[in-house]
């Protein structure tokens, strides 16, 4: 574990302006997402740009990047105005981006993902061994290990994000802007890549580092400046600032950061797996052999760099995946493999599913066909051969006053909802009828913090009344805030189990890294 | 999850090219075994291997083989084709309209500009493929369907049942390489087109993996926005590879009706087109997989012709013109195993840029 | 599409009505356009067109006569599009519910109308359910896309169906089981015993059955069964998004191939009804096209089956007119094909209406199509 100081030590970006955004705004049908925005970004600097989820930060750099074409206001480089119209043209300024999203291709090999767009051609045919050793030496010199012929889907995110840093040197940024890096990382990880930065920040790279985490902003950043609602409501200097100060600017009003909770009191085993084995949809093993009990009246949080299994371990205990191995007992009676209808009735189970848009709604569907998703069979909505649109309707009102439901009407699509009523709506329909055991995958990913802490709440109670929750994020904080045993999960196991007070952040991300926390003691 | 244990030169063939490879070199072996030895004595052998039955084999895999080429530029780009039929007829009745109407030129000459019309036509269906899929957001299969309704009709509306194509056409043998017993008159014996279908495969290959243009076409349809934050125009590469696609697919209602037919009939693509996109999907989007599947499939059909003109009458002679459509079903369901189309088929790509 | 029920129905009928509408009356333009070019003369051939169509009680008996099969194999297509699910097959489907309810049709004798009749329409819907559900059951289990499989079924229904009807030949092949002994050389079946035909409801020279109310029938069960069931709903779910439907506890794999198999009882009973109702014997010319023509209808009828009911009116109108343009204008009957493929082509692209109408784009609704498709399997 290295020190975690932070780097006052560099010298801090100074001189001309590398970047400039000047009166930006960008319109969308209906939307502001971006107004009046100015920024400036020096050589040699970390500009940390901080906004919560659909702050506008994204639609920024993607003006910046020449995806987006901006309503108002003009971006110069070096001094001088220029326009793009696409990102070759950003790329051509020495503007480099890695998505939050990665955009590689997963059945490319590096080689090819890295010289896409800017091949290296020799005689008519791709010169893949002259960009392979350009990739070792870049590799080399920014100590970003990684092999040029493996193919992308079979890397780990964290050297994924590698090869996207890679393709932007590759073409020569300058400019680096690196959108939610951090949210697919161990903490370990995490510590790496700022490392990263540090050194490229050292040879005369600028970066713009965009995320909603306020650690993470103070540990690495010279500069931060703040985006709400698409204004840029303030700057703040990571030397005098605060967590409570940076919440307060990016959310507008004063939040807790911590969540208020009592100690637990767990009762009787409901859910219980041993040994459960599953494989991914491409048949690879994803899970090998997971045992873990959660009580009534407990929050068991799943912790855990994504595609460790996590999506697998909630699709075989909700009966959406074959467990080709062990066992799932709810509430003592043998549910491996029952069918995802039986597990709901019988198992008095509820599932908040990880992506909502996949699973959890019919974007199509009125809010209120949406609220009958997993009920519309039974009385009052269903007579068995025809349903009941009254009752249906009846049981939206009721729900979505109950959960805050933000909807023009319950007529409305589902689709057009915000992402954070869409997800109140998931939530309306899981937590509004009996259950004994809730099953949460990211239940507040890509919502506002208003929604967040809602939702969080509504978990909290949910425990308190006596219902055991099995919590999957791949957020820490989240697991760290909600948790009162945290399980962490790695390359299909769950490789240890601890009491949230005996849970450190260090601890859990030498978890998460495949790292047993004996071997580190032996160390 | 990355595995360096070593793979077996075998898998690897499997897993770039499908079960086609195994079937297909299973084919070439039984033909060979067949036809130097005494077993070619034998009729039902004779029937099931011999060199007609391979030279059957070849006439009916080149339309396939074109097809499926056609399928897989498409595709590869992220386009989906089920128009292949009505491109194929469309330049099949280009090459015909062509011919009968340069009936006086120079057979070479008029056979070639034939060629060059069905081309173009079926590079035009395929740019309006591509129109309708792009630029007016038309689910593409349903596009696809337009395409073959659209051929069907104008066809059968312009068609003039008094023109008469004189001549198409003939073998080429290649000096030297003709003379090798069976390879010889079944490979290196046959007229330019199947040449030319055989040539396009190699270059279809080399082109998508070896090439700029082919690692743009993959990534377009493998993940659009990947290729677009890269800077590359996703939708110009769906444009030019639907159309070359087109075109393929016209060359091989060119070798129909300039090569193998000399005469135009409606509707004689008579599946053809469905048969190739099944061979795209056995052959897993690969050249080579597809001309291995296109030959299974081409088989079936030079399998029926043999045991019709052989006589065979216990058997209702329409259950043994089932044999290619039951042996496509069988492929796409049992044999194919696991294939991935590209990731990105299908979809409309917008540039966000563009709201 | 959302739930059926709303206060603003009107409103949404005429929209849901406008670009079909304007989608035929582009197709007609554009089929003038043709006309020109190879020298035809668009006004005669419309005028025959509308003639034959509706210009006497003959007229449209043949229009109507025509519109029974289409509406059944449009919404063959229009129920298997609710659940995402690509029919290809209806005229597979259409033979071989025709070659199953002729073989009930042709034996049997002497048993009540009320009986035999019902047994025959049966016979061909479950004819047409088998060969709709092979493809969903392929589906299912392999993986293998319905379009590839439908479409090669299609050609497997052909040759089964030439094969029943087989005169046989003249190196001793064995004729098929349905083949009618006194034909000859002419492969057909006999015909179908009075107690399994359709009745009359205008006899000859009009010659319109009592098929016209099944059709309408199954049209108003096909609404009720999507909009109305729970069972509907679940399609309507899996069709939206498969996941979310095995999310809800639907059975997913169950609802494509009962879909499938209903999709395929519509088809089958298109081709009974034409059997056992107009042609009263089976031969090899007889199906086949109107399966294909099942897709258009269902796309213009923008695959809700009332519209289903309409956009078959109108193909009928097309059909049933054809032979008079040809015998009055002169214009091949095979332009109605290509004004057929226009229609397709304008309806499943709104935005080509909309730019040539010059129309504002309402909803973003509008520029999505009935199937999201690829051939990603199950």
């Amino acid at each position: 574990m290295t020190a975690a100081q932070p780097a006052q030590a560099q010298k801090p970006g100074a001189g001309p302006p590398k970047l400039e955004v000047l009166g930006i705004t960008k319109l969308f049908p209906g939307v502001v997402a971006n107004k009046d925005i100015d920024l400036a970004l020096h050589e040699g600097e970390i500009l940390a740009l901080l906004g919560e989820n659909g702050a506008g930060k994204s639609t920024l750099m993607n003006i910046i990047y020449g995806l987006y074409q901006p309503t108002e206001g003009q971006i110069r480089v070096d001094g001088s105005p220029v326009e793009m119209h696409s990102p070759r043209d950003a790329i051509d300024l020495g503007i480099g981006m890695v998505h939050q999203h990665f955009q590689l291709v997963p059945v490319m090999s590096v080689v090819d993902n890295i010289m896409l767009g800017s091949e290296s051609v020799d005689r008519g045919l791709l010169d893949r061994q002259s960009v392979s050793a350009q990739i070792q030496e870049l590799s080399e010199r920014y100590n970003m290990a990684v092999d040029p012929n493996s193919i992308i889907e079979d890397l780990p995110v964290g050297v994924q994000q590698r090869v996207e840093i890679l393709k932007a040197l590759y073409r020569n940024a300058e400019i680096l802007i690196l959108d939610e890096p951090t949210s697919v990382l161990t903490p370990q990880e995490i510590e790496g890549l700022f490392e990263v930065m540090e050194l490229l920040r050292s040879q005369g790279k600028s970066i713009i580092f965009i995320t909603h985490k306020l650690k993470e902003v103070l540990r690495v950043a010279d500069r931060i400046a703040v985006l709400r609602r698409g204004e840029m409501v303030g700057e703040a200097d990571p030397a005098t600032t605060s967590q409570e100060n940076l919440a307060a600017l990016m959310v507008g009003r004063r939040v807790t950061l911590e969540m208020e909770k009592e100690p637990a009191s767990a009762g009787d085993v409901l859910l219980q797996l041993r040994d459960v084995e599953a494989h991914t949809d491409l048949g690879e093993p994803a899970l090998r052999g997971v045992s873990l009990d959660v009580r009534a009246g407990e929050i068991v949080g799943v912790a855990g760099v994504q595609g460790n299994g996590q999506t697998e371990l909630v699709e075989v205990v909700t009966g959406l995946r074959p467990a080709t191995g062990g066992s799932v007992l709810i509430n003592g009676v043998d549910m491996t493999n029952a069918s995802p209808r039986r597990i709901t009735e019988e198992g008095a189970i509820c599932h908040v599913p990880e992506d909502r848009h996949m699973y959890g709604m019919v974007d199509a569907y009125s809010v209120a066909d949406n609220l009958v998703l997993s009920a519309y069979y039974k009385k009052p909505f269903s007579s068995g051969l025809t349903m009941n649109e009254q009752a249906i309707a009846q049981h939206a009102e009721e729900l979505v006053a109950r959960f805050d439901v933000r909807t023009p009407s319950v007529r409305t699509s589902g689709a057009s909802l915000s992402g954070g009523n869409q997800q109140k709506m998931v939530v309306a329909r899981e937590f509004g009828r009996p259950i004994r055991l809730l099953v949460a995958a990211q239940p507040t990913r890509g919502i506002d913090v208003g929604s967040i802490e809602f939702i969080h709440s509504q978990i909290v109670a949910k425990r308190d009344e006596g219902i055991a929750v099995l919590l999957v994020s791949y957020e820490l904080d989240e697991i760290m805030a909600l948790s009162d045993r945290i399980a962490v999960m790695f390359h299909g196991r769950i490789s240890a189990v601890l009491p949230r007070s005996q849970a450190t952040r260090e601890k859990i991300g030498l978890l998460m890294a495949g790292v047993s926390v004996e071997d580190e003691a032996n160390s | 999850m990355s595995k360096n244990a070593p793979v077996s030169a075998f898998h690897r063939l499997r897993r770039r090219y499908g079960n086609t490879m195994i079937v297909a070199l299973a084919l070439i072996v039984m033909a060979i075994l067949v036809n130097v030895t005494p077993l070619k004595e034998q009729t039902w052998l004779r029937v099931l291997f011999g060199v007609s039955a391979l030279n059957f084999t070849l006439r009916w895999t080149v339309p396939l083989v074109l097809g499926a080429l056609s399928g897989i530029l498409c595709e590869r780009s992220g386009i989906i084709n089920i128009g292949i039929e009505g491109m194929m007829l469309a330049g099949a009745f280009a090459g015909f309209v062509a011919k009968t109407s340069t009936n006086h030129w120079p057979l070479a000459a008029s056979l070639i500009f034939s060629v060059v019309a069905a081309v173009a036509v079926g590079g035009l269906m395929g740019a309006v493929h591509a129109l309708f899929s792009i630029r007016f957001r038309m689910d593409q299969i349903i596009s696809g369907t337009v395409i073959i309704i659209l051929a069907l009709g104008t066809t059968s509306y312009l068609y003039n049942r008094d023109a008469i194509a004189e001549g198409k056409f003939s073998s080429i043998p290649i000096p030297g390489l003709a003379q090798i017993p069976v390879i010889g008159p079944v490979l290196f014996d046959n007229p330019p087109i199947t040449y030319l279908a055989l040539i396009m495969v190699a270059v279809v290959h080399l082109g998508l993996f070896y090439t700029r243009w082919g690692l743009r076409t993959r990534a377009v349809g493998e993940h659009p926005r990947a290729a677009d934050t890269v800077g590359i125009n996703v939708n110009r590469y769906r444009y030019i590879n639907t159309s070359l696609g087109g075109m393929l697919a016209g060359l091989a209602g060119a070798f129909l009706v300039l090569e193998a037919v000399g005469q135009f009939q409606e509707g004689m693509t008579a599946g053809r087109g469905f048969i190739s996109l099944a061979a795209m999907i056995f052959g897993n989007w690969n050249p080579i997989g597809a001309l291995g599947a296109a030959t299974l499939f081409g088989y079936t059909q030079a399998l029926q012709n043999e045991l019709l003109l052989a006589g065979v009458t216990q058997v209702p002679r329409q259950f043994i013109s089932m044999l290619p459509y039951v042996v496509t079903i069988v492929a796409v369901s049992g044999l194919v195993g696991r294939v991935r189309p590209p990731a990105a088929e299908g979809k409309v790509y917008e540039t966000e840029g563009s709201a | 599409m959302a739930t059926a029920s709303s206060t603003t129905g009107i409103t949404r009928t005429l929209r849901a009505l406008l670009i079909p509408s304007l989608a035929l009356l582009a197709a007609l333009l554009a089929g003038a356009v043709v006309m020109i070019l190879s020298g035809d003369d668009p006004m005669a051939a419309y005028s025959g067109l509308f003639k034959g169509a509706f210009g006497d009680g003959k007229g449209w008996a043949r229009t109507v006569r025509k519109t029974i099969p289409f509406v059944l194999t449009g919404l063959s297509v229009a129920l298997a599009f609710k659940v995402s699910l690509f029919n290809i097959g209806a005229s597979g489907q259409f033979v071989m519910g025709s070659v199953f309810a002729v073989a009930v049709g042709i034996n049997f004798e002497g048993l009540p109308v009320y009986i035999h009749l019902p047994l025959a329409l049966l016979a061909g819907i479950a004819g047409g359910m088998l060969w709709g559900a092979i493809p969903g059951i392929l589906k299912v289990y392999t993986g293998a896309h319905e379009v590839i499989v439908t479409i090669m079924l299609n050609y497997v229904a052909s040759l089964f169906g030439g094969w029943t009807v087989y005169a046989g030949g003249t190196q001793g092949q064995t004729p098929g089981p349905l083949w009618d002994r006194t034909a000859g050389a002419i492969s057909e079946t006999p015909d179908v015993l009075h107690s399994a035909q359709i009745p009359w409801l205008f006899g000859p020279p009009y010659r319109v059955h009592y098929g016209v109310f099944l059709a309408l029938a199954a049209a108003i069960l096909v609404w009720w069964l999507i909009f109305k069931t729970p069972l509907g709903f679940e399609m309507r779910t899996v069709g939206h998004n498969m996941r979310a439907a095995r999310y809800a506890g639907i059975r997913v794999n169950f609802t494509i191939i009962l879909t499938m198999a209903l999709a395929g009882g519509l088809a089958g009973l298109a081709g009974a009804i034409e059997t056992l109702g107009l042609n009263h014997k089976f031969a090899p010319e007889f199906g086949g096209a109107v399966g294909f023509d099942g897709i258009t209808v269902a796309l213009l009828g923008q695959t809700h089956p009332i519209g289903v009911l309409l956009a078959a009116f109108m193909f009928g109108a097309l059909d049933g007119g054809a032979a008079t343009m040809q015998f009055e204008s002169g214009v091949p009957a095979d332009i109605i094909q290509i004004i057929q493929a226009l229609v397709l082509a304008f309806v499943a692209a709104p935005l080509i209406i909309r730019m040539i109408f010059r129309l504002r784009q309402q909803t973003d609704q509008d520029a999505g199509s009935a199937v999201n498709t690829s051939w990603g399997g199950a």
